[in-house]
Order: C-alpha cells, then structure tokens, then sequence
C-alpha cells in the first residue's frame, strides 16, 4: 500500500512522513470521536434525543447542564 | 422562567413542498421520455433540444438539484425552525432562497435543452448560473446559522449538524468544481484539464451523493422517523458517531469512479480504500433508523408514512452495501460504464430519495393544513405502485448490466471477441430496456396519485401559515465549558465551532486528494506527440459536447483485454492533456469513442450522423441532421483559443490570428474527402444548384458544423501510435 502513496509523490522531500500524518489524524480523530460518545451522560443523551418530540415540559434554559 | 411567544413560518414550508412535487414529476417524466428513446430511438428525430444528450442532464439536474433539492428545503425549513424553538432568521432570505432556487431551475431547464453545458456531471450548468447558486445556496446557509444563533433550545440535534454540514460541504464542492474560463455568456473552459478535471469532477460527483442526496436526507430521516413513529432515535450515541464517521470519510471515496482509468494508482487505490471504510458509518445510520422502529413495528403495518420511510432506509442501506462492493476494483471491471450503475443510482433515488420525501409529505402536509390526510387507502395504493415500480426498473437494469458487460468481456477460443459489433449486446438487453421504461411509469403512477391525494388534503384543510409556538429564552451562559459538562455537549451549543469542526473534518480528504494532483508537476507523465487540437477540432469539441455526446459514449480505454482487443491500445493520462473540459463518461450505452480517430471514412462519419440506423443496423442512436446542415458559428473560435492560452495550451499568436483559414483548411480538405462518395457528391451538388437556381443561401459544406465534428472524431485517440509508447516518461 505505501508504495500506491509514495508513487507519484516521490518528489516531494520527506514524503514518507504523508502516510505518517494520515494515519495520526485517522487514529486521532476516531479515538476523539468514541471518548466522546462514551463519556457523554445518559441524561443529556436521553434529553437531546427526546427534541424532535413535543413534550409538555418546558425544559428551563438557563443551565446548559440540565438541558 | 418567561416563555416567549414566536410564530413557525409554515408558509415557506407550503412552498417549497409545491415546488417539490412539481419539479418531481417533471424530472421524473423527462427520465421515462429517455428511457422510451431507448425503444424509439426516431421519437424526437429533428429536434435537436429534445434530444438525447441534452436531456439526459436534464433529467438528472431536475431530479437531483429541482425533485431532492426542494424536498430537502422543505424538510429542512420544517424541522430546523421546530428543532431551534425559533422562526427562520429572516423571511427575506427564506424567499430568496426558495424563488432565487426556482430562477435557476427554470434557468437549467432552459439552457441545457439548448445545448448550454459544461459537460462535467451534475454540474453541467454554465457560469452565469454557477454563480447564481452560490448566491442562493449561501443565502440558504446563512438563514439556517442564523436561526441557530436566535434559537430558543440550547442542544443542536444531531439533524442540525447534518444540514451543516450539507450547507458548508456542498459550497466547497460547487465552488471548486466550476472554477472556469468564461468565453461568452453560456460557455466556459473548466481551468482543469484531463486526468486533473476528472479527478476534481468526481471528488465533487461523488460528493454531490454524499451531500446533497444523502446527508441532508440523514438529517431528515433523524428527526422525521422519530417524529412518526413517536419514539427517540434508537442509539443518540450512534448518531454522533455515525456523523463524525460519514463526513470524514466520505469526502475521500470520489476516485472510485474512476477505477482502471488513466487516473494514478495511488489516488485509486485510496479511493477504494475509503470506500470499503464507509460501509460501516451508512450501515451505522441504516440500523439506527431502522431499529428506531423497535416495538412499533405494529405501527408499520398500518401508518403509510412508516411504510415508506421503511422502504427508504433499507434502499438506503441496499445502495450503501452496493456502493463499497462497486468500488472494489474486480467488481468495477464489471460493472463501470455498464446499466448496473442505472440500477444503483435508481435505488439511492426512487427508493432513499424518493421514498423518503414521500413519506415525509404525507407525515407534514396534514399537520400543515390541521387535518388528517385524505385518503390512507390512496396513499397504499402510492406505497405499492411505487415499490414495486422501483423492483420493475432496478431488477432489469442489473440483469442488463451483468449481461452486457459478461458480452463485452466474451472471447473466442481462437482470441476474438465473440461481440465484436457492440450493437449485438446492445439488442440482446432491449427486453430489459422495455421493462425499465414500465417500471419507471409504474413510479410516476404513484407520484400521480400523491399528488391528488396531497391537493385533496390540503382542500379539506386550512392552511395554517404562521404557527403560534412557544419557549423560554436562551439565557446567555459561559462560552467557556463549564464543570462537568462533555466535550460534546459543550461543542453542541455552539454552532459556528461546531461548523467549523465540520468543515475541517471534510477538507482533510479533500485536500489530501486534490492539492497534491495541482501541484507536482510531473503527475501526469508528459507524452511529446500530444498536440494542442487544431481550431477546427476545437469547435468540433464543443459541438460534441453541446450534444451531449458524453452522456452515451466514454472515451476511456481501460486497461483490460477485452477492451484493447475492441477499441484499441488503452488510454493513456498524457494524451488527455488538452481536454479542457475531460470527457471520459461514465456510460458506455454506445461504445467508446477515445480511438475512433482514423477508423471510419468521413464519409461514414456524415451518414452515420444523419442516419445512424443506415451504417449501423439496429442502432439506438439519435440522428442529428442539423449538424450536416447547420452553419458552424466561428465567431468566437479566437477568443477560445485565447482561453486555452491561459490555460496553459501552447498554441502561438500567430497561430491564433490566422484560425480562420486554418480552420477553412482544415474544412476544405474534408470537403474534398466526402466527393469520394458519389452518392454524397451528387446529392451536395442537386442541393446547390437548387439553392442558386432559387436565389437561396447555400452554406458550403466546409462551413457546416458536421465538418467540424468530423475533424474532432478523425483526430481522436491518434496522437499516439504504438511505436511512440516507448518514448512516454514512466514517472
């Protein structure tokens, strides 16, 4: 597979370090993306999801924790 | 805690859902008049704007940007207004938008049927039009951030970021797609050229899938299936991870279009890779809408709207399975350039698209009139027409597909193509072609009958165009994260970081693909008898384009057996140098044109043009009998070599100032080559002497837009001879 991204590239000084970045910020970006989700609370989950429907609360604004 | 009283504008809304119904069946039908040319091929014989080439872009444009795109509007003014507790930021823009969107559909249905085209797919349109989407487009962002920044409910839900990112996505995509050189008010060189241009063009083709047909339709599917079926979406984590995924990823996927093309390894190769990757975030969304569903599905049994949103997400996850699997570079051989890709397409639209605009009308129109909808029985009898419409028309198209390639791909055992005439596979997929055309009525049927359904709806209604709502105010709270907030839940209310994030999750791959390609020079290998297309070809070029000719014939030799053996040595990336815009295609209805150059007579080239059906027996082409009689028009053939000056293609001064008689030249000696046909020279010469005789104009033939044509064709593909392949560089 290197050699597919090296190809044309070879020109460039220090190209071998492309496929280095690309799978730091691939590596990076997914591992960011599950700590989120996990420590995401389950009340604010359950409350985000419930927008689309209208519930009778009327849900107080002035903290962002609580909504 | 105040509440404070605002009104839903359901007006804007009211609109944009007239506007998709319309434009719907409009685009749909423009689709069943193509797929009846495929039967009738004489039907529209003699009108050169209600021929093939140009109305395929036609239909394509109306059912993406006129059909989709108002459906997207109309579900996303609808949902953002509910989802932020707050009215649309300003009427204003809402207008704009919606009437600055139908200007440049009533635009694009007029200038493309008059040959005005970029050639580049799904952004096809011409400059002037360009830049009016952009200006609506960008008014349509800024209405949607600014209702963000006035909203009355703290979260963004997961629906609002999907319509963000659609909203920054598709701005990217259009705008570095159209960069190009005006010539006149309707016609343009894109600034790309070949290998370069197609790249761009697939990286915003693929894309265009991504962001307007699909993302924005997620955003859709999110708040509008929990909506029906009164039940949160199954997994809100899933969703945050499913969004993040498909928007990095996808961005990436656009070379897959362009397997075994003259496209570098390196690009295909991560293009394929990205695109088995997104299997798993499509699947991700497919399941989390589906499972939405959990314990009602009692509920789909009886409520229409579930039953289409149903149908949608699993063509949804059909056409998302499909996607991945074409792209591996075995399946591709198969499958590019062949019917299978129609059928692929048609399930993203007719059922994803399709279904689930249907569904969500029937879900807002009663709610917008404060009635019950008409007629459930009615919208049944929709449901089913159009699903089985939908397995009438995928069903034969893959079968065709698989058949056409598997003839293609056929040899002998002494080594010779078993097809070697294309036209045999052509007539062996006709009954296919039949079915198609009944399938694709059969859906039309149904949109029909929505749309009598919808009109009965709204009559026993009242329309309620401005909806009393209410909500606390936001209180202003830190920018900062507070204690024990998420990461995420921080970056939820706050909107323009939250876009920001987005947009650089998309630019990633985008740049990692495109700006290498701009910038090393030696990235297309350079092949010295390349030259520069004479004036002549040049406008040739264009009247090939203008036709549409792309839209049926590639000109793209892959690399396989099968293919050098019926077209000719395979296509290399440096003999596309000058191909400002490239005209690879992506459907071979006809077969490929890239070393048709010095293969037929001139001769054949004119008779074949007026009468397809008389050099080859059994052709599905259209006959264009204007080009042998229309006059070329030369007036701007200068500027549009000054153009191509700019862009880099060496032609000199001198060679610029005198095109005229190059270009006569040029015409003249393919004038000469037609005597050779007695038939052709006696019916020339009975036409002059009856245009003398009656005081007419007489255009000479080497004036005549055929000449021209005549003159690109012959020059196709003949720049290389097998003995120069030695001397390509292999860098």
């Amino acid at each position: 597979m290197f050699k597919f991204v090296k190809g044309p590239l070879e020109s460039i000084d220090g190209v071998g370090i492309y496929p280095l970045i690309s799978l730091l910020i691939f590596f990076i970006f997914f591992v960011a993306l599950f700590w989120w989700v996990i420590t995401a609370k389950k009340d604010y989950i359950n409350q985000v999801s419930n927008l689309p429907l209208d519930k009778e609360d009327v849900s107080d604004n002035s903290n962002p924790l609580q909504n | 805690m105040e509440l404070q009283q605002f009104y839903y504008d359901n007006k804007i809304v009211k609109k944009f859902i007239i506007a998709t119904m319309f434009w719907g069946l409009i685009g749909m039908s423009v689709g069943l008049l193509l797929a009846s040319m495929f039967l009738f091929p004489t039907i529209t014989d003699g009108i050169p704007w209600l021929s093939f080439g140009r109305l395929r872009p036609l239909h394509t444009n109306a059912v993406i940007f006129a059909f989709v795109g108002n459906a997207i509007f109309a579900g996303v003014y609808y949902s953002s207004q509910r989802l932020l507790k707050a009215r649309m930021w300003s009427d204003f823009l809402s207008n704009f938008n919606f009437w600055g969107w139908q200007a440049i559909i009533i635009a694009a249905a007029i200038t493309l049927p008059m040959g005005f085209t970029s050639s580049k797919e799904y952004a096809e349109l011409e400059w002037p039009i360009d830049i009016a989407i952009t200006l609506v487009w960008v008014a349509f962002g800024a209405n949607l951030i600014g209702t963000m920044i006035k909203r009355r409910q703290r979260h963004l839900y997961v629906a609002i970021w999907f319509y963000l990112a659609t909203f920054v996505t598709v701005a990217v995509l259009h705008i570095i797609n159209n960069i190009e050189i005006p010539v006149s008010a309707f016609k343009s060189y894109s600034v790309y050229s070949g290998v370069q241009d197609a790249l761009v063009q697939w990286w915003y083709g693929h894309n265009a899938v991504a962001f307007f047909l699909t993302t924005p339709f997620l955003g859709l599917m999110y708040y509008f299936v929990p909506k029906a079926a009164n039940r949160p979406v199954y997994s809100y984590r899933l969703s945050i991870v499913h969004f993040w995924s498909l928007i990095f990823i996808y961005i990436w996927a656009g070379p897959h279009h362009l397997l075994y093309t003259s496209l570098p390894d390196w690009a295909q190769n991560l293009g394929v890779a990205f695109s088995i990757m997104l299997l798993f975030p499509s699947w991700g969304g497919m399941i989390n809408g589906l499972l939405t569903l959990r314990g009602a599905w009692d509920k789909v049994r009886v409520d229409p709207v579930l039953k289409f949103m149903v149908v949608a997400i699993t063509g949804y996850g059909m056409a998302t399975f499909e996607g991945p699997m074409l792209s591996l570079k075995n399946v591709n051989a198969i499958a590019h350039f062949s019917d299978w890709i129609i059928a692929h397409v048609h399930v993203g639209a007719l059922a994803w698209n399709g279904f689930l605009t249907f569904g969500m009308l029937y879900w807002m129109v009663p709610r917008l009139f404060k009635t019950k909808l008409w007629s459930t029985k009615l919208a049944n009898v929709h449901f089913w027409i159009g699903t089985l419409g939908i397995i009438m028309y995928a069903l034969p198209m893959y079968v065709a597909g698989f058949v056409q390639a598997s003839m293609w791909k056929q040899f002998n055992p002494d080594g010779t193509l078993t097809y070697g005439n294309f036209l045999e596979t052509v007539t062996e997929i006709m009954p296919m072609y039949w079915m198609r055309a009944i399938g694709g009525s059969l859906y039309i049927v149904g949109a029909i009958v929505m749309l009598y359904n919808i009109i009965k709806t709204a009559r026993q209604g009242s329309a309620v165009e401005d909806e009393l709502a209410e909500a606390a105010a936001l209180t202003r709270v830190t920018p900062k994260r507070i204690k024990g907030e998420a990461y995420h839940s921080w970056l939820e209310r706050r909107p323009v970081k939250l876009t920001i994030f987005a947009t650089i999750a998309i630019l990633i791959g985008g740049a990692a693909q495109i700006i290498p390609s701009l910038l090393v020079d030696d990235y297309v290998p350079v092949i010295s008898s390349v030259k520069p297309y004479t004036p002549l070809e040049l406008e040739g070029r264009d009247i090939y384009i203008r036709e549409g000719c792309v839209s049926c014939h590639s000109q793209m030799v892959r690399p396989f057996r099968s293919e050098v053996e019926r077209y000719g040595e395979y296509s290399k990336a440096g003999e596309y140098r000058y191909d400002f815009p490239f005209l690879w295609g992506s459907k071979r209805t006809g077969p490929d044109l890239h070393r048709i150059g010095q293969k037929y007579s001139d001769n054949w080239h004119l008779n074949h043009m007026y009468d397809p059906r008389s050099t080859s027996a059994g052709s599905i082409m259209p006959a264009y009998q204007w080009l042998i009689k229309d006059k070329l028009d030369k007036s701007d053939t200068q500027t549009k070599m000054r153009a191509m000056q700019t862009l880099g293609v060496p032609y000199s001064d001198a060679e610029v100032a005198n095109a005229e008689k190059w270009m006569l030249a040029q015409g003249t000696k393919i004038e000469e080559n037609l005597y050779s046909d007695p038939d052709f020279a006696s019916t020339y010469e009975a036409d002059k002497k009856y245009a003398s005789e009656n005081n007419e104009e007489f255009i000479e033939m080497r004036n005549r837009e055929i000449v021209a044509l005549i003159a690109y064709l012959q020059r196709l593909g003949t720049d290389i001879k097998a003995k120069d392949l030695q001397e390509i560089s292999t860098n």
